[in-house]
């Protein structure tokens, strides 16, 4: 950290920001920037291994956040025991079937030498659908017509919700490693497709296979690493410290019933801000982590091959290294954050909904974190990922604000006025374009850019 | 009589809806193409591109129908089409010089190029989103039916009715004249040839004196007119909405890479193609083997590949083999 000063009073301009949030607006507003700052700076992390270590192009963000998330619905919420009962065996069973597919196209693939391989392959992918929903048809059926309004999924396993997102970790990284034996070899234009196209299927995947994720109906209600509001409030040691905090200004009021009605209001608004910071807590301990393995990373003799690959393939080639290996690997590794990130934000929204994962929003915002922050430098994509959602949730107060300057003479009966008062929610995709393309052309590596590093 | 039944059954079923939503496929993919052989980049822009010529379009329309223009039985938006043409050149010539022009220049990285476009796809997305709002919009008048299934059934005696929505041959009808024109342009006149050899090889385009701002400029309005006529025809046939446009490019950029992407006549195809799998997976055959079987052989099922939930999907794996197995697509296109 020997001369990073920009990095240094970028930071500090990015906390005084959101610190100034706290002031004007309130520090619940500010904490839940904070948060969903710090979950976008572990997504575009993961995305920045991928594309600023070694080149890679994936377009797939969306699909492996969403396994995240299924990782989290599967972990943590209660089993259904009647949904068992009623179709367990025949999901168990078809998973076991889907299992054998997979093992024979990989078999037929590695092992078989017959000109009709390809055939074969294609014959036994093309099975797997009537196969799967012959065997598990009649068990779904089952499965959802169980409570169907409020339950018709098989639950989880009841587990510790963290628990989940290290499963939500690896089963992104399966994911990626079969997305990546399919795709990788691609040009980096198909790729950016491939995946693409990839995480849609993930999403609709996601969206209708209700006995696994309850589909559009949600998951809500899921459990907290933090604890909850409720609790607090009826807790000793909470409205203890509260009363403490603010004993001077509670001091001053001297009728006692009035006393205890403001106690009681700064309880409760304080207790959202105090989980609120539970979670900043738990989510910085996770970036930080993130950030001090993958520095480490970077300057050891395995970052310093990953560049090599990133900047000259062949010469990598020629002296010996693995490249598609290493490419594999790093698609996975990023994925795998990627898909820690996605369970982090279901965890900290509280409900998985299938249907709200757009590609924009998930996976060309993360994009534009990663391309403004700073590609190939890590510290640059945490910044980018703080810019961006800030930019990205700060930009429709400032679309009002701006359009009452400009528009402060006319009346607000005006159509257009109105209008445009209607569609602030999308002035922030334009800043996001506009951003997007400024720094593509003025500043092409970033705000933090890459550091050449010297071992 | 049973035969028949059937064969209607799948005409109405199938065979009209794929015809209409491959012709919209294929004219998207057609532009797709041009952008990446003349321009060599997969402009993610593209469906952002065509609902901002269908908002235009749609403006228009609006106006000419408070005038009381109309067409009758056609849509007004035909007669809106032009303008919409002129705005889509205008703003995509627009973004080229403002944007693409300085990486084409600096001859950067087409995954630059990709990035680019991102940028291009938010800036478009929020303008549609900003004037037109983002909710569904039907601008469709004139007669909604040329055959309806009724009729049909009246006329024929049959127990299957065939209907045939006015938009659906409207549809196919000026594909069919938009991509004669066209390719009768690439492959007759000399400005069509041109273009097709600056796709083919830049270097030996440029020793032999073509202009490339030139051919540029052209593969921009020809991308332009086929946006617009794509976007209005989608918009006429369901409704207006920008994010669907955004969801269409993807079976759009499917159809591209099948056909073998820079290649238009295989970006044609390879809509059709697309088009005709997805339904055809998606359709359940039960009524249909009841008319053909013998009565103890009918299916108790429905017979359906797969959910019409998995349209989407279907494109995509049958994109992921192409791109396995064929990656320069089912018909040549470019290998760079």
């Amino acid at each position: 950290m020997k001369n990073n000063l920009d990095i240094k009073i970028a930071f500090i301009i990015m906390g005084l920001l959101i610190v100034l949030v706290g002031f004007f607006q309130s520090w619940g507003v500010a904490l839940s920037i904070l948060n969903l700052c710090l979950i976008s700076s572990v997504m575009s992390m993961g995305v920045n291994m991928q594309w600023g270590y070694s080149g890679l192009i994936n377009f797939g963000v969306m699909g492996f956040l969403a396994i995240g998330g299924l990782a989290v619905i599967v972990i943590s919420v209660p089993p259904v025991y009647a949904a068992w009962d009623a179709g367990g065996t025949g999901i168990i069973m078809s998973g076991l079937l889907l299992a054998a597919l997979v093992y024979a196209v990989f078999y037929v693939h590695s092992k078989v030498t017959s000109k009709y391989k390809n055939y074969i392959i294609f014959a036994l992918v093309i099975s797997i659908v009537p196969i799967m929903k012959a065997v598990s048809g009649p068990s779904i059926h089952a499965i959802e017509s169980i409570d169907a309004a409020t339950s018709g999924y098989l639950g989880g396993f009841n587990m510790p919700i963290i628990f989940s997102w290290f499963v939500g970790a690896l089963l992104a990284a399966f994911v990626a490693f079969v997305t990546g034996k399919v795709c990788l070899g691609l040009r980096s234009d198909y790729l950016a497709i491939a995946t693409l196209l990839i995480s849609g299927i993930v999403i609709t995947i996601v969206k209708h296979e209700e006995w696994l994720t309850r589909g559009v109906k949600n998951v809500i209600g899921l459990k907290r690493p933090a604890p909850y509001e409720v609790d607090l409030q009826n807790s000793d040691w909470f409205v203890g410290m509260i009363e403490s905090i603010y004993s001077s200004r509670l001091s001053k009021i001297t009728d006692i019933d009035q006393q205890i009605a403001t106690l009681k209001e700064l309880v409760i608004s304080s207790s959202g801000v105090f989980v609120k910071l539970c979670f900043s807590l738990i989510f910085a301990a996770v970036l930080i982590t993130l950030l001090i393995f993958s520095e480490k990373a970077l300057r050891s003799p395995w970052g310093r091959m990953m560049r090599a690959i990133r900047d000259n393939e062949d010469a990598a080639k020629a002296m010996g290294k693995n490249v598609v290996k290493r490419h594999l690997h790093i698609f996975m590794i990023g994925s795998a954050i990627i898909g820690f990130a996605g369970a982090m934000l279901v965890t900290y929204d509280g409900l998985f909904t299938p249907a709200s994962f757009q590609p924009l929003r998930y996976t060309f915002l993360i994009w534009v974190m990663v391309l403004l922050g700073g590609t190939g430098n890590n510290y640059g994509a945490i910044l980018g990922g703080f810019v961006v959602w800030f930019i990205w949730i700060e930009s429709a107060p400032l679309a009002l604000f701006l359009i009452n300057t400009l528009l402060g003479q006319v009346d607000s009966a005006n159509e257009v006025k109105k209008h445009l008062i209607d569609s602030i929610p999308y002035f922030r995709y334009l800043m996001m374009g506009l951003g997007l393309l400024l720094v593509m052309r003025y500043r092409p590596k970033g705000l933090l850019p890459e550091k050449i590093i010297r071992n | 009589m049973d035969l028949l039944n059937s064969i209607i059954l799948l005409t109405n079923f199938i065979v009209v809806p794929a015809i209409t939503y491959g012709s919209q496929l294929a004219l998207g993919a057609i532009g797709v193409t041009l952008i990446y052989g003349v321009l060599r980049f997969a402009n993610f822009a593209y469906g952002d591109l065509m609902a901002f010529a269908t908002m235009i379009v749609i403006l228009f329309t609006w106006y000419l129908q408070s005038l009381g223009i109309s067409l009758g039985v056609l849509p007004t938006a035909l007669i809106a089409l032009p303008i919409g043409i002129i705005a889509t050149i205008l703003i995509s010539i627009f973004f080229d010089k403002a944007v693409f022009k300085y990486y084409r220049e600096k001859k950067s990285d087409p995954v630059i190029l990709i990035v680019v476009s991102l940028g291009v796809m938010f800036i478009l997305n929020a303008i549609v989103r900003i004037i037109i709002g983002p909710g569904d919009v039907t601008f469709m008048d004139g007669s909604r039916f040329i055959l309806k299934a009724n009729e049909f059934k009246n006329l024929t005696g049959l127990n299957e009715g065939l209907a045939i929505k006015s938009t659906q041959l409207i549809t196919f009808i000026t594909t069919i004249i938009t991509c004669s024109l066209l390719f009768y342009f690439l492959n007759k006149t000399k400005t069509g040839k041109s273009m097709r050899a600056y796709s083919n090889n830049e270097d030996l385009a440029l020793l032999s004196g073509i202009d490339p701002g030139k051919i540029i400029l052209l593969t921009w309005i020809l991308v332009s007119i086929l946006a617009t006529i794509a976007g209005t025809l989608y918009g006429l046939d369901k409704s207006f909405k920008p994010l669907a446009y955004w969801n269409n490019l993807l079976p759009i950029f499917a159809a591209t890479i099948v056909g073998g992407i820079g290649n238009p006549l295989g970006a044609f195809y390879g809509g059709f193609v697309i088009a005709f799998t997805e339904i055809g997976l998606t359709y359940a055959y039960k009524k249909f083997f009841i008319y053909l079987l013998p009565e103890q052989l009918e299916p108790n099922s429905l017979v359906q590949y797969i959910s019409t939930d998995y349209k989407f999907a279907i494109s995509f794996a049958i994109l992921i083999v192409v791109l396995i197995y064929r990656p320069n697509g089912i018909f040549k296109g470019k290998v760079i």
